[in-house]
C-alpha cells in the first residue's frame, strides 16, 4: 500500500499537505465521518435508479438497467491546468478534423509520406462513399471525447481519440447535479465552473453545421438505435435537454432525397441528425442490408448535402489505434503548430521488430486490440498472471497486426471512497470538445475510477465507477460564461 | 411531434388506466366472494370477474379450477397475460423509457417507481389479507402517474394523447363491467332475496368508484336502471360513458384545432358523444341494454382505430 503510494502520482497529495486545489477537500475528508459518505453514497443510488440512469451490460447474464457506480468524492482541476488542456483539446480535435478532411480530399498528408496510405486505405473505418463529399464547415467530428490520463504534476498524456459517437457526457451531468444536491455545503465553499450549459452549447454547435438546404431554424434531432441500447439514457436525456426529438430509424424516410421524420401533422423535414447510430447501420441501402435501425436512402441524401450528420460518416479512421500514433505529426502538418498534448508511446506489433520487442516485454506492456473498445480483450502485463501473457501471446502472433501495445503508465490517483473508508484509486478523463462555427469545450467532463485496489482499468464494462470533475475557476476571475476559457477558434481550414 | 412518440403516450396511459381499472375489478372480486349464500357460489362470482377483465379464455387455458388465488394470481402477476396488472405496469414502463423526452421527470419517476416496487411483490408472499392492500396500491400508483401528468405536462399534442388514451380505455372499462352484470340491472330478473341484489348493484358501483357519488346524484336507494343511467349517461360521473366520451371529443377538438386539421376521429366521436349525451335509459333498455353495450364498446374500439390511422401511424 505504502509502495503504491509512492509510486503514482496522487491528486490530492499528502494527507498533511494537500495540493492547492485540493485543500478545503482535504480538510472536508478529515471532517467527514466514512458512514456519511456510504450514506451518500445510497442515496445516490436510490436516485440514480430512481431517475433510470442505467447502461445495459451486452453478454450472456449482463444487467439490462445497471447502475454505474458513483463515487462521491469529486476530482479536481484548476484552472491553470484546465487552460492548458482546453488549448491542447482544441489543437489536437481541429488537427484531427483537418486530417479526416484531407483524407477524403487531396490527400497531401498521404502524399506527403507522414502518414502511411496503407494505414488509411487498407483500414475498415475507411469509407469510400466519403471521398469527394464536403461537409459543412470542413467539420466532421462535431462532438469529441478525448480520454486522458495524468502521471504527474504537469504530465498529462492522450490515451485515445473518440471521434465516432463519444458517450458519456450525460453522467459529467448527472454527477454534477447529484453531488450540489449531496453536498451543498462542500460545493458552496469551492468556485466551481458549471456544466450545465452543455445541451446549448451542443445545439449550438449542431444547428451551426446545418447544411446549405436548410430554411429557417435547423431542425435538430437525436437518432438513436433505440431503448435496449447500453447508452439509450443518454440519448434521451440529450435530446430532451436540446428540447428536440429523439427518433429512431422508422421514424424517418427519404422522399425526394430529402429526409423526413413521420409525425402525427404529417412529414417534418430534418436538418442536421446527431446521430448515435455507428456507420454500418445508418442506411441498408449502402452498408450492411440487414441493418433495421437506419434509414434507406439516407447516404445519398447526406452525399446531396440535403442533411447532416453528426459526426459524419467515416471518421473511425480518425480514432483507430494506429492512427493515433501519428496524431502529433499531423498536428505540425496541419497547424504548423508543436502539439500541446502528448501521446502515449504505441508499439504496433505489425511491424515484425517491434512485435518481437512486445512479445519479450509483455509482462510490463498494455496491449490493446487495434479494432477493440471498451476495456474488452486487453491485457495489462503487470497485473496478469505468467499463463494470460503467454496466451496472449499466442493471439499476438496469430495476428500481428491487430494489436498495439503501450507502457504501462502510472495512472494519477484519487481519494476515492472505498466502504471500508477513502483509499487512492486510479483515475482517467474524458473531456468533451465540440467543433462547430467554433470549438467549444464545457469546463468539466467524465473522470471514470477503476474500483478495485491496484487495477488501471476504468472501463464502466469492467467494473469502474465516475465521479463528478470540478474545475475550479480562478480566485479573482468572476464566474463568467462556461467556455469563456476556451477562446473562439476558427475551424475553416486552408486547402 | 414523432408519431411514434403520440402513439407511445396513448399507450401508456391506456395500460396504466387498464392496470387501475383491473385492480378495482378484482378488489369487488374479492368482497363479492366473501358473502355468504351467494347464488352459483363464489365460483360464479369469479367468472363474471374474469369476463369483466376480458381474461376468461386466457385463464381457463391456464387453470382447471377456478379459484381466488388462481384468478387473483392469472388477472394481477401471470406474465402469461398481457393483460394481467404486472403487464400492463411493465408495457406502460416499456412504452414511457421508449419516449422519456416525452415525459416529465416527473411522470417517468412516478413509473419507474411503481416497476420497481412492483419487482418486490410476489404472489406468491402474498397473504390473502394483503391482497386488498395490494391492490389499492395500484389504484393509488396508477392515480399519482395520472396527477404527475395532469399537473406536469404541457398543454400541447403529447398531453391531448396522454389524455386520449385515458379516456378511451376508461369508457371501454366501464362498458365491460356493466356489461358482465347486466343481467342483474333488467328490472324482469327481480330476485327474492333483496339483500343480494343490493350487493350486486353497490358491487358495480364500487368497481367505478361511484357508490358515493351515486347518492349525491339520486338520494335514493340503489336502484338498478338508475345504475345504469349513472354509469352510461351522466355527464357528471367521471367514469360514465357519456363523460369519457366528453373528453375523447374535447381531446380531439384541441388537436384538430393545434393542427388546423380535422379528420374522421372528430366525426366519430362527436357522433357517438351525441348519442350519449341526447339518449335517454328507457330507450336504451327498450332496445337492449346487452346490445347497447356491446355496440358501444365496438364503436369505442372503432375510434381508437382511426385515432391510430390519423395520427399515431404517420
Amino acid at each position: 500500500m505504502r509502495g503504491e503510494a509512492e509510486r503514482f502520482f496522487d491528486e490530492l497529495g499528502a494527507v498533511e499537505n494537500p495540493r492547492a486545489a485540493y485543500r478545503l477537500l482535504a480538510e472536508w475528508l478529515a471532517n467527514t465521518p466514512p458512514e456519511i459518505f456510504e450514506k451518500r453514497r445510497q442515496n445516490a443510488e436510490i436516485l440514480f435508479r430512481r431517475i433510470g440512469i442505467t447502461f445495459a451490460v451486452y453478454g450472456d447474464g449482463g444487467d439490462p438497467e445497471r447502475i454505474i457506480p458513483f463515487d462521491v468524492i469529486p476530482r479536481l482541476l484548476d484552472a491553470e491546468e484546465w487552460r492548458f488542456l482546453v488549448r491542447g483539446l482544441e489543437q489536437r480535435v481541429n488537427a484531427l478534423n483537418a486530417f479526416l478532411h484531407d483524407v477524403y480530399h487531396e490527400r497531401e498528408i498521404l502524399r506527403a509520406g507522414v502518414v502511411p496510405e496503407q494505414l488509411v486505405f487498407q483500414n475498415a473505418s475507411f469509407a469510400p462513399e466519403m471521398c469527394g463529399v464536403s461537409v459543412p464547415r470542413n467539420v466532421y467530428t462535431q462532438i469529441a471525447g478525448i480520454d486522458m490520463v495524468r502521471t504527474g504534476e504537469k504530465e498529462f498524456f492522450v490515451l485515445e481519440d473518440n471521434v465516432r459517437t463519444p458517450s458519456g457526457v450525460s453522467y459529467m451531468l448527472e454527477n454534477r447535479e447529484m453531488m450540489m444536491r449531496l453536498f451543498p455545503d462542500l460545493f458552496a465553499q469551492h468556485r466551481i465552473a458549471p456544466v450545465e450549459q452543455y445541451p446549448e452549447a451542443l445545439l449550438e454547435t449542431l444547428q451551426s453545421v446545418a447544411g446549405p438546404y436548410c430554411d429557417g431554424e435547423p431542425v435538430v434531432a437525436v437518432l438513436t438505435p433505440g431503448h435496449f441500447n447500453s447508452a439509450y439514457f443518454e440519448h434521451s436525456f440529450l435530446a430532451d435537454q436540446m428540447g428536440v426529438e429523439l427518433v429512431e430509424g422508422s421514424d424517418l424516410f427519404v422522399r425526394d432525397n430529402f429526409v423526413f421524420m413521420r409525425t402525427t401533422q404529417g412529414p417534418q423535414k430534418v436538418d442536421i441528425l446527431y446521430r448515435r447510430i455507428d456507420d454500418g447501420f445508418l442506411d441498408p441501402l449502402c452498408f450492411r442490408p440487414d441493418s433495421a435501425l437506419g434509414v434507406p436512402g439516407l447516404m445519398n441524401a447526406y452525399r446531396a448535402g440535403t442533411i447532416n450528420l453528426a459526426n459524419a460518416v467515416g471518421t473511425g479512421i480518425a480514432d483507430d489505434k494506429e492512427i493515433y500514433m501519428y496524431v502529433p505529426k499531423m498536428i505540425s502538418f496541419y497547424l504548423g503548430e508543436e502539439p500541446i498534448l502528448k501521446n502515449v508511446a504505441t508499439y504496433a506489433c505489425g511491424d515484425p521488430d517491434t512485435c518481437a520487442y512486445v512479445l519479450e516485454n509483455l509482462s510490463e506492456l498494455v496491449v490493446k486490440e487495434v479494432h477493440g473498445s471498451g476495456g474488452y480483450g486487453m491485457l495489462v502485463g503487470p497485473a496478469s498472471t505468467r499463463e494470460e501473457c503467454a496466451d496472449y501471446a499466442e493471439r499476438i502472433k496469430a495476428n500481428p497486426g491487430g494489436f498495439i501495445a503501450q507502457p504501462t503508465l502510472s495512472l494519477s490517483t484519487c481519494p476515492t471512497f472505498v466502504g471500508s473508508g477513502v483509499a487512492p484509486r486510479h483515475v482517467d478523463f474524458r473531456p468533451f470538445v465540440l467543433s462547430g462555427d467554433r470549438v467549444r469545450i464545457v469546463p468539466g467532463g467524465l473522470t471514470r475510477v477503476a474500483l478495485k485496489e491496484g487495477s488501471l482499468v476504468v472501463n464502466s464494462s469492467q467494473g469502474g465507477g465516475t465521479k463528478d470533475t470540478w474545475v475550479l475557476e480562478a480566485s479573482e476571475a468572476p464566474a463568467g460564461p462556461a467556455d469563456a476559457a476556451s477562446s473562439p477558434v476558427d475551424t475553416s481550414m486552408e486547402q | 411531434m414523432l408519431s411514434r412518440t403520440a402513439d407511445n403516450l396513448y399507450w401508456l396511459s391506456r395500460y396504466m388506466e387498464r392496470a387501475e381499472n383491473l385492480a378495482r375489478i378484482l378488489d369487488v372480486g374479492l368482497r363479492m366472494s366473501m358473502l355468504p349464500h351467494l347464488e352459483g357460489g363464489a365460483v360464479s362470482e369469479w367468472r363474471s370477474t374474469l369476463a369483466a377483465a376480458g381474461g376468461l379464455a386466457g385463464f381457463d387455458a391456464h387453470f382447471d379450477e377456478t379459484t381466488a388465488q388462481h384468478v387473483v394470481e392469472y388477472l394481477a402477476f401471470d406474465p402469461q397475460n398481457p393483460s394481467s396488472i404486472r403487464n400492463c405496469i411493465k408495457v406502460a414502463r416499456e412504452n414511457g423509457r421508449a419516449v422519456r423526452t416525452a415525459l416529465t421527470g416527473e411522470m417517468w419517476e412516478s413509473l419507474n417507481a411503481t416497476w420497481l416496487e412492483l419487482a418486490d411483490v410476489h404472489p406468491q408472499n402474498l397473504e390473502r389479507g394483503e391482497i386488498a392492500a395490494f391492490l389499492d396500491w395500484v389504484k393509488e400508483r396508477s392515480l399519482q402517474f395520472r396527477g404527475s401528468a395532469y399537473g406536469s405536462m404541457l398543454r400541447n399534442d403529447g398531453f391531448f394523447f396522454t389524455r386520449l388514451g385515458t379516456f378511451i380505455e376508461r369508457g371501454d372499462n366501464t362498458a365491460r363491467i356493466l356489461d358482465v352484470k347486466y343481467h342483474v340491472l333488467l328490472p324482469q330478473t327481480e330476485r327474492v332475496g333483496g339483500s343480494l341484489d343490493h350487493y350486486q348493484w353497490a358491487a358495480i358501483l364500487r368497481s367505478v368508484s361511484a357508490l358515493g357519488s351515486y347518492h349525491w346524484v339520486y338520494r335514493d336507494n340503489l336502484k338498478p336502471w338508475q345504475i345504469a343511467e349513472l354509469l352510461i349517461l351522466r355527464p357528471e360521473m367521471p367514469r360514465s360513458l357519456s363523460a369519457c366520451l366528453a373528453e375523447v371529443n374535447n381531446y380531439l377538438d384541441r388537436l384538430a384545432l393545434a393542427y388546423g386539421a380535422t379528420g374522421e376521429t372528430q366525426r366519430l366521436a362527436g357522433q357517438l358523444h351525441a348519442e350519449l349525451r341526447y339518449g335517454r335509459i328507457d330507450q336504451i333498455f327498450q332496445a337492449g341494454l346487452h346490445e347497447f353495450l356491446t355496440d358501444f364498446i365496438g364503436k369505442n374500439r372503432h375510434l381508437s382505430s382511426e385515432i391510430s390511422t390519423q395520427y399515431l401511424i404517420g
